[in-house]
């Protein structure tokens, strides 16, 4: 098998730029380690080998007559089942959705064929997007390319560990309270959530419309910042999304440097129910950046305590509505039941036999919550608490410039572990859920693995709404430090026998 | 359906305040739909004027009609209603196959329009301030069609089919404050509101207000309460009320329904009723109450609309003129007696004869035209009197020719069918047909000789001042020469013999 599904994506870019390997000569080794691998780690739902290779002919075509092309066409990349493609089928991991193919792309992936790049397929993910392992896909779990015998994170594990274990150099995700950045953390690659509005969401499967935002999911910084430059930008079909430009990600991520740079360590996520590996891994990286020249502060977010309970009113609320329209009457499963088929008792077997018990736990909750005499009770007082954890990252950015805390409290658990606890479950998303209730922009990069388990330990930073930059600069600055320190990147601690383990071993 | 107990209606009123309350819908004329690009047109092949967005497709995303914001802006303004600088969308979440998404986008707490009045005229000629409570913009739904069955609605159905054609069409819903004081008139100013509505929606041409093809439709809510009684009586609802005659014919039914029950010492039902336009009553539809549970919330998919305050005011600057407004300055400028006014207004003739005045004809000439030979024709033919052949600037090119004695009356007469048979302008059709008055001396003198040869008095009783004996011979010339004689020519040629 070739080597080159382990290079970074933007050394692959430079090779296809510079004509020293083809497209189809790379597609075709992903898709060789996809077909060799997939069905252990089941990170894809569905491969799109024809599509992918046609792309990847086209472009080695026009790059031999000569043609100036997209800066990262010819490479590959991986794409959530959420969001629509024309070409291939999209589930967002439900049942409900099995074997739809849509009739239109979504912009992002309109955006990744005008670059050209090879889409080698859709990823699983928690039915819905609605979970933080993976295990709530409809289409069975996905391993951890570190162990597979545990979640790869959620809910773009597919993504995360599609990346994590080689079968794509590059993917999108969506994060709505942590989907991108917390597979990130739990399978040692980067995930970022850029600013609400950031990426056009024309097209993707909607979880919660207030809080999803779409992102890059790479192996190392620099590259999800190729990638973010590549998604990005305002979209007249998506009337939330930004009117303008952000700026360039790529110069950002080349840029790495923390001098002088405020970094304020958020109070509320450290210490007590952090796992003492995951938290001796923090710890260490703010040692490296005091040390590369940044100054650390500590932060108060007081409004952070209600941030899991507000989130699980405002996301079932949204998701209640968005989901409405899986009635069978248009599009995807339909159920008749037996006796008098009238249109109600069609539309409930259909959501009764294509749901899973996580979405039906959320829409009845959101029902619940969005219902006259509950509404202020509930989302009304949902939305007060988002208001002020906007008011406490607006304070906290007075003092620093980006804000930090591990990813996520603990590193990777084993599959079915949490099943029987959805609450135990919900906490894995402390520390990312706050960035999606204000908008603001976050990434998750690898900082090493937990003494205690071997397993990958991510850090988040947090930049005000708007300063994606920072989120490149910081990211690829502590990255540097700990190549450096390491001597490569964090696949060397990947035992040899995982999927994670690359030419590094 | 049987017909309910009715009280008679003077007796219903003697008894009862009637309390008023209109929605009206109006379907908007803007290229495109609310939320997305497709066409909005009438009459299209089924679901031919659908995409991802209207069909609500997983992953599609809205994006509001900015010329749907402009029209629903103006509707305020024209309605004296102040406009929000900043108001978001909702999502009233119902589960219906008619509705894509199975919620409406529509706004709730935040409508674009909120808090104007507008003075209604009726026929008697009273006038009543209508409180304007909000105008909010809103999606249509799609249209089902139920298949097999004896009633064509839902329950006993085979099967149903949906057209999305509509769905996502602009609407603007027009919310009335409770009417209260109109007394025996409410069912009259229900009917004068609607029309006010579409003059208003017309004049500022962001709807087509075409009734009869649902531009414009109404729901009426009635409620009767004792004289004296402070709290209102329980409302009923009727939907699907098409015309303005049915408005108020059917709110002329509510009342007289709902008085029978509460003298008798019933209770109203809080309900829908649905109108029956060929029968004449209203039926019960669904119970519908206070607490209907929409599970509104803001819409998350869209950003607030923000009208700028320099949008506003260009678009005030741009309002036509208010229809009541209008209709005192036409009243005054054409001096027209009270009920030639009324009867030109109910006729819905004011852009007629306005546009005929403009094209030269006197206001007179045109009401005549219009509320006589024109209505007349219209009415034989049954046809609206805007659907005829004719224009404003025939009409006034058909009095000129008049005027200046071209024409006369029959042969004008003539002449109109010829314009309502596509033939062309009336001076086209006089000239390609020949029709033109004779005030030739020497042809006219030829047929008076001839007439006065079996008439010999005439001369002499015109000489001792009885002309009516004139009218005889006049008749005679003008059966000989077919009509076209030019009569008052006539006349003068008879006297000038008499004399000689």
């Amino acid at each position: 098998m070739s080597n080159l599904v382990f290079k970074p994506a933007h050394e692959l870019a430079t090779l296809l730029a510079s004509g020293q390997i083809t497209s189809v000569e790379l597609t075709q080794a992903y898709l060789d380690r996809i077909a060799k691998v997939n069905p252990a780690i089941n990170a894809y739902l569905h491969v799109s080998a024809d599509g992918a290779l046609a792309t990847a002919a086209e472009v080695d075509r026009r790059r031999a007559a000569g043609e100036t092309l997209p800066a990262l066409a010819g490479l590959p990349i991986a794409v959530k089942d959420n969001l629509t493609t024309v070409d291939a089928p999209t589930t967002a991991g439900s049942k409900i959705l099995e074997g739809w193919v849509p009739q239109y792309d979504a912009t992002v992936v309109a955006k990744l064929r005008a670059e050209m790049m090879p889409i080698l397929g859709k990823t699983n993910l928690d039915e819905f997007a609605m979970g933080s392992s993976t295990e709530n896909s409809a289409y069975g779990p996905t391993g951890n390319p570190w162990a597979l015998d545990r979640i790869p994170g959620g809910s773009g594990g597919g993504s995360a560990a599609a990346v994590g274990a080689y079968l794509a150099p590059l993917a999108i995700g969506s994060d709505t309270g942590g989907s991108i950045r917390y597979p990130a953390s739990m399978t040692g690659t980067v995930g970022i959530k850029p600013t609400y509005g950031a990426v056009s969401r024309y097209g993707l499967i909607a979880l919660a419309s207030s809080l999803d935002q779409i992102g890059p999911v790479s192996r190392n910084v620099l590259d999800s910042a190729l990638l973010q430059d590549v998604i990005a930008g305002h979209d007249k079909h998506d009337s939330t999304s930004l009117p303008s430009g952000l700026g360039s990600m790529t110069e950002a991520a080349k840029r790495g440097d923390v001098k002088g740079l405020r970094i304020g360590v958020i109070k509320q996520l450290q210490g007590e129910g952090f796992q003492a590996g995951v938290q001796a891994r923090f710890d260490e990286a703010l040692e490296q950046l005091k040390a590369a020249g940044a100054e650390i502060v500590e932060v108060d977010c007081p409004s952070f305590a209600y941030a899991i309970s507000a989130y699980y009113l405002i996301l079932p609320a949204e998701a209640s509505s968005n989901l409405a329209k899986f009635d069978s009457v248009r599009f995807g499963l339909r159920v008749t039941p037996e006796g008098n088929p009238t249109i109600e008792r069609v539309m409930a077997a259909t959501r009764e036999a294509g749901f899973g018990p996580e979405v039906k736990r959320r829409i009845i909750l959101g029902t619940y919550a969005l219902s006259s005499g509950y509404y202020d009770a509930y989302y009304g007082s949902a939305q007060k608490v988002r208001t002020l954890i906007q008011r406490d990252f607006a304070k906290a950015f007075e003092a620093a410039d980006v804000l930090v805390s591990p990813t996520a409290p603990t590193t990777a658990f084993k599959i079915g572990e949490k099943n029987d606890d959805p609450l135990a479950m919900y906490l894995n998303d402390i520390a990312t859920i706050p960035a999606n209730l204000a908008g603001i922009p976050g990434i998750s990069l690898p900082i090493g693995t937990a003494d205690e388990d071997g397993l990958p330990v991510g850090i988040q930073f947090l930049a005000p709404a708007k300063e994606d930059a920072r989120l490149y600069h910081v990211g690829a600055a502590l990255e540097s430090i700990l190549e450096a320190k390491w001597g490569s990147g964090i696949a060397k601690f990947a035992p040899v026998d995982t999927l994670a383990a690359s030419e590094a071993n | 359906m049987a017909k309910a107990e009715l009280m008679d209606y003077a007796k219903a009123l003697e008894q009862f305040e009637v309390v008023i309350g209109l929605e009206v819908h109006v379907e908007l004329n803007t290229k495109t739909k609310m939320f997305c690009g497709c066409a909005n047109e009438f009459g299209s092949e089924p679901n031919t004027n659908v995409c991802p967005i209207c069909l609500g497709l997983p992953g599609s995303l809205p994006a509001v009609n900015k010329r749907a914001v402009e029209s629903a802006i103006s509707i305020g303004l024209s309605l004296g209603c102040g406009i929000a600088p900043t108001g978001r969308f909702a999502r009233k979440n119902y589960f219906y196959p008619d509705l894509a998404k199975n919620f409406q986008t529509s706004q709730y707490d935040e409508p674009i329009a909120f808090e104007g009045s507008i003075d209604i005229e009726v026929p008697s000629g009273n006038s009543y301030t209508v409180g304007i409570e909000r105008a909010h913009m809103e999606e249509d739904a799609g249209k089902l069609t139920h298949v097999g069955g004896a009633t064509g609605r839902i329950h006993g159905a085979e099967y149903s089919l949906v057209d999305y054609n509509r769905a996502g069409v602009p609407l603007i819903e027009i919310v009335t404050k409770p009417i209260l004081g109109a007394g025996d008139e409410a069912p009259e100013l229900a009917a004068a509101y609607v029309r006010n509505i579409r003059e208003i929606v017309k004049a500022l041409n962001v709807s087509d207000a075409r009734m009869e093809r649902g531009n414009v439709r109404c729901d009426a809510n009635v409620s009767l309460r004792l004289h004296g009684a402070e709290k209102l009586g329980t409302r009923t609802e009727t939907k699907n009320v098409n015309s303005l005659r049915s408005i108020e014919r059917a709110v002329r039914y509510e009342i007289q329904r709902q008085a029978a029950i509460l003298a008798k010492g019933g209770s109203i039902t809080q309900e829908t009723r649905h109108w029956h336009e060929d029968k004449g009553i209203t039926s019960s539809g669904r119970p519908k109450s206070d607490a209907d549970d929409y599970r509104y919330f803001p819409e998350p998919d869209l950003v607030p609309v923000q009208p700028s305050q320099e949008l506003i005011e260009s678009l005030r600057a741009a309002l036509p003129e208010n229809p009541a407004d209008r209709r005192k300055r036409l009243q005054a400028d054409w001096a027209f007696a009270d009920l030639e006014f009324r009867d030109v207004v109910n006729a819905g003739l004011l852009d007629q004869i306005e546009e005929a005045v403009t094209a030269g004809a006197t206001a007179q000439a045109a009401r005549k035209w219009y509320t006589g030979e024109i209505a007349r024709l219209a009415n034989a033919e049954d046809k609206d009197i805007s659907e005829l052949a004719v224009t404003p600037a025939h009409v006034a090119e058909l009095q000129g020719l008049v005027d200046s004695g071209k024409l006369n009356d029959r042969l004008a007469r003539e002449v109109l069918t010829y314009v309502l048979a596509g033939e062309g302008s009336p001076s086209q059709i006089v000239t390609a047909r020949g029709l033109e008055v004779v005030n030739d001396d020497g042809a006219l003198n030829a047929a008076i000789d001839a007439a006065l040869a079996s008439q010999p008095d005439v001369l002499d009783a015109i000489r001792e001042g009885r002309m009516q004996a004139a009218g005889a011979v006049i008749g005679a010339v003008m059966k000989a020469m077919k009509g076209s004689a030019d009569a008052a020519r006539v006349r003068e040629l008879l006297i000038e013999k008499a004399n000689a």
